[in-house]
């Protein structure tokens, strides 16, 4: 269609709509937003006649480029080192995409505009589009990879392990509570509009020079779709703008679901461009460089900052906070050594860093060395089983560290971690703005103010808890994470897949019982509690115990 | 090009920096280990012998706390409810009355074998992915497209008779309004609601179907407002909002919207509505009535809705509800409570039906009796209960 029988068939699509005269519509979810004074906005044009066969063009391409990469043995050329992050990043990825269809209709009733509800269907068929190619394309690297483990049990280990909870966030976050802040302002002014550049931009350039060009192929295909979703999301944010008494709930918002999507996404991407990857030359861009260019500059700067002339107050504090995690604080180096710490409890394997990943690291991020170097090799001398235990079980000068209640990543800046009593229990948090996430902004009032739809934190949130004093065996064979002989580990510190130098659940048998620390903690008694705050905020960097003195 | 760069080639050229492709031999089958022949998904019983490509794609990405997902749902509505409650429904399939299982200090994080209840062990028999989406609604825009075009170079709009042309206008123009709240404000709404993400995307695809289906006769009618002289592009709304006709079918369709419960708004949409208005107004009247009148483009139109109804929705709600029927532990309850459906939405879908007869008298050349019409419909609607494993009920006769 021309652009102008676009519009004129656009227009003609608003005649769709119908003011009901004998019953409304049900009315599921609710918000303390409201919309009484907003000025409707137009959301991207998109008609089902164009909609379809443009995606339908796509998915040629997309399958076309698997065809050929299968014909080409694209697997003789791809980097274990990546393909095995990919059995995490594809155990999570569906779900978010799948709720963010899900999400859409939280929106109907809730924002009184129905020419957005139309973009909102299609984002919702496109979401379904994105969770299915992401799945086909995990079905494909099971079938061609070398390593099927991991990938051949992907949804079971995605729903029981602790790294696809902390995932999981990215996905329930955007079907429940206030319908606003749920579907709104954490999926689609944040998530969509701040991270889905690291997600589906950067990362596939990561998986193209890794010897995979399939990765960039669905998911370059996956966020050409995300400009209409980032409109549908602008235009529901101009509305809720144009009500004075929305702004301290969109304040509350932003600052919550900037921070959750900050912890989450750059823990687990970050993790996979920076050590997921085997390209180390010297002027590719560092996952902090992709930050600040797509997240400082075009995020912060040029689509929240000019938000403050309608009055709204930016958290600033908090995006400089993530920066300075991320350079100054090492966030992500913190994350990727407590995914190798903890690698017995994943189902995937991680290979240690060489020589030349540590040049490029010490390179990227001057210090690196002197933070995370000894500790990488001692992971790389830990790695094939000789009479020694798991790394997480060795001295090597690391303190397992505790989980943060709201984002569950683990308290790793530990300077930062804030403990408080929430609820009737003793619970730690990676940072202050966690603590608040849960103690204020996720409650029925907030600062004097009811908020009825508010939503929950619920649910089992530390998963040591459910394994308090187990043997680690049980434990992976609890999880399932075992391969066909009954014994040999899917998830291993290597990539060496030569049986010999698998470990197997005989090693994890001698291992000492695996205590919560969240259990323990609230064992204590206040003075005990006391030290072991004032210990643990003087442990680090790179998990090292405080010094004796 | 300056003068001062170099010429490709030449010796000065800085190196371009890419990855350099390396020899990994990672493909499948280079090595024997544990684990190394398993190429399949094992987290679920596929419902044949072999997993299909689409069961792949679909099941399990919505989790459940009945089996697998150990640490429960993190986020929950202010009530404290997360994910997607089984009570959303009143229907219940075998195994949802077990409770989730309980976490706490060294509870380990076992749940019921998998499928742990029988909602879960339903397949959309159109195996609807990405891939069958986009093909078979493009092919349907496409074959569309195609045909007004056609109609438009053969001038096949000057064969309507006048009052032909303001029946299209007005009364199949009014039923795009139907398309369009039902799939925005039942279907789409619905996608939220149901257990598993093997409901949930069957049921994005119905509302595909209606929101496509409403803009398709909504466009159509912007482009036989172009190509007909006098022929009123808004008569629709007019008719939609105060034709004492169609205020049956409105008042009706409104009040599918207003059902709170999923499986409810599913089942007496495809069910009830669409066999009793649905089909009445779009195979027995409109696709009878064209011809006569010289509109053999039209029920192309409306042929597209009645298969994707007839041949896709349908087939799926067939599928979801007729196990339940039968379902092992609760077929006397979930019978009962069809039943009581029935009993509510068959009069309510009469009623409609039957506040459209002024319909049948207004084209010049006449299409079958309104009663003959009904009766074809209310039989059609026996042959889906039966199908169903339900009983016809006394408030059909009416
Ligand atoms: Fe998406
Ligand atoms: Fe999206
Ligand atoms: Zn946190």
């Amino acid at each position: 269609m021309t652009r102008q029988s676009v519009a004129k068939a656009h227009q003609k699509i608003q005649e769709l709509a119908w003011e009901p005269a004998y019953h409304e519509p049900v009315s599921h979810y609710g918000t303390d937003y409201t919309f009484r004074k907003a000025k409707k906005k137009d959301p991207l044009k998109q008609v089902l006649r164009s909609y379809f066969p443009m995606e339908e063009e796509k998915d040629h391409r997309v399958y076309g480029a698997q065809d050929g990469a299968i014909r080409g043995n694209m697997f003789r050329q791809v980097q274990q080192r990546w393909m095995e992050w990919q059995k995490l990043f594809l155990s999570i990825i569906p779900l978010p995409e799948i709720s963010a269809a899900r999400a859409m209709p939280l929106l109907f009733r809730t924002v009184p505009n129905p020419e957005l509800h139309n973009g909102q269907a299609i984002q919702m068929i496109d979401e379904v589009r994105h969770s299915t190619i992401q799945q086909n394309l995990k079905r494909l690297y099971m079938n061609n990879y070398i390593d099927p483990a991991g990938f051949n049990s992907s949804l079971r280990n995605f729903q029981n392990d602790y790294a696809g909870t902390i995932g999981r966030q990215f996905a329930e976050g955007f079907i429940t509570g206030d319908a606003i802040t749920a579907a709104s302002i954490y999926l689609t002014i944040v998530a969509e509009t701040a991270f889905t550049n690291t997600l589906f931009v950067a990362m596939p350039g990561e998986a193209a020079a890794n010897g995979d060009y399939l990765l960039p192929t669905v998911f370059h295909s996956v966020q050409s779709d995300e400009s209409r979703h980032i409109s549908n999301g602008y235009a529901t944010l101009l509305m809720a703008l144009s009500d004075e008494t929305n702004h301290q709930l969109l304040e509350r918002d932003l600052r919550y679901a900037w921070w959750n999507n900050h912890c989450v996404v750059d823990a687990a991407i970050g993790t996979f461009i920076e050590y997921g990857t085997k390209d180390r030359r010297k002027d590719r861009e560092s996952y902090a460089e992709m930050w600040r260019r797509w997240i400082y500059d075009d995020y912060y700067r040029s689509y929240l900052v000019p938000l403050e002339k309608y009055g709204l107050v930016i958290p600033h504090d908090l995006v400089e906070e993530a920066w300075n995690r991320i350079w100054n604080k090492g966030y992500v180096h913190e994350v990727a050594q407590f995914f190798a710490t903890g690698w017995i409890a994943n189902y995937w394997r991680i290979d240690p860093m060489t020589d030349e990943d540590f040049e490029w690291f010490e390179y990227k991020y001057p210090g690196w060395y002197d933070k995370y170097g000894a500790w990488w090799e001692n992971y790389n001398r830990l790695s094939v089983p000789n009479g020694h235990k798991p790394i997480a079980f060795e001295d090597v000068d690391y303190a397992y560290p505790h989980r943060c209640w709201t984002c569950m990543v683990p308290c790793l800046i530990r300077q930062d971690m804030v403990l408080d009593e929430v609820d009737g229990q003793w619970r730690t948090y990676c940072s202050e703005t966690c603590r608040w996430t849960d103690a204020v902004a996720f409650r029925p009032t907030y600062q004097g103010r009811q908020t009825p739809n508010m939503g929950k934190l619920i649910g089992s949130r530390e998963w040591e808890t459910l394994y308090h004093n187990w043997n680690f065996a049980d434990i992976v064979k609890d999880m399932g994470y075992v391969r066909d002989d009954g014994k040999t580990l899917v998830a291993q510190p290597h990539l060496d897949l030569d049986p010999k130098k698998m470990w197997t659940l005989d090693h994890l048998r001698k291992c000492p019982p695996f205590p919560s620390p969240n259990v323990t903690l609230n064992e204590m008694t206040d003075e005990q509690r006391q030290a072991f705050h004032a210990d643990y905020v003087r442990q680090g960097p790179a998990g090292r115990p405080a010094p004796q003195d | 090009m300056t003068a001062t760069q170099e010429r490709p080639g030449s010796q000065e050229q800085p190196q371009r920096s890419v990855p350099k492709p390396v020899f990994t031999d990672a493909e499948a089958g280079a090595r024997e280990f544990p684990d190394s022949t398993l190429r399949r998904f094992n987290y679920y019983v596929p419902r044949k012998r072999k997993q299909s490509h689409y069961e792949d794609v679909t099941v399990e990405v919505q989790p459940d706390p009945r089996h697998y997902l150990s640490q429960g749902w993190l986020y929950g509505f202010a009530d404290g409810t997360g994910g997607y409650p089984l009570d959303w429904t009143v229907l219940k399939a075998w195994g949802s009355d077990r409770p989730v299982p309980e976490r706490f200090p060294g509870s380990g994080g076992q749940g019921y074998e998998w499928p742990a209840h029988g909602w879960h062990e339903f397949r959309d028999p159109n195996e609807e992915w990405e891939q069958s989406i986009y093909r078979n609604n493009s092919n349907v825009v496409r074959q569309l497209s195609q045909n007004i075009d056609a109609a438009r170079q053969s001038k096949a709009f000057e064969q309507w008779n006048p009052n032909w042309v303001q029946f299209v206008a007005q009364h199949v123009g009014a039923w795009m309004h139907v398309d369009h709240g039902l799939g925005l404000y039942l279907f789409a709404n619905a996608n939220r609601r149901a257990p598993t993400n093997m409901h949930n995307t069957a049921i994005s695809v119905n509302s595909m179907h209606r929101i496509r289906s409403a803009q398709d006769l909504a466009l159509y009618n912007l482009t036989l407002s172009e190509e007909i002289p006098g022929f009123d592009g808004t008569a629709h709304n007019e008719t939609w909002s105060a034709d004492p006709a169609w205020q049956g079918v409105r008042e009706t369709a409104e009040q599918l919207t207003a059902i709170w419960d999923w499986a409810e708004a599913v089942f007496a949409a495809n069910v009830v509505f669409e066999p009793l208005v649905g089909e009445l107004f779009r195979s027995n009247l409109v696709q009878q009535a064209a011809p006569g009148n010289g509109d053999f483009v039209t029920p192309t139109l409306i042929g597209a809705e009645e298969y994707d109804y007839a041949e896709r929705d349908l087939r799926y709600t067939k599928a979801l509800f007729e196990p339940l029927v039968r379902d092992k532990e609760f077929a006397t309850h979930n019978t009962e409570i069809m039943d009581s459906w029935l009993a509510t939405w068959v009069p309510r879908c009469l009623a409609a039906a039957r506040t459209l007869q002024p319909l049948w008298s207004q084209p010049d050349a006449k299409p079958p009796r309104f009663e003959d019409g009904l009766d074809r419909a209310k039989s059609r609607f026996r042959g889906i209960l039966a199908d169903l494993g339900l009983r016809t009920p006394k408030e059909l006769n009416q």
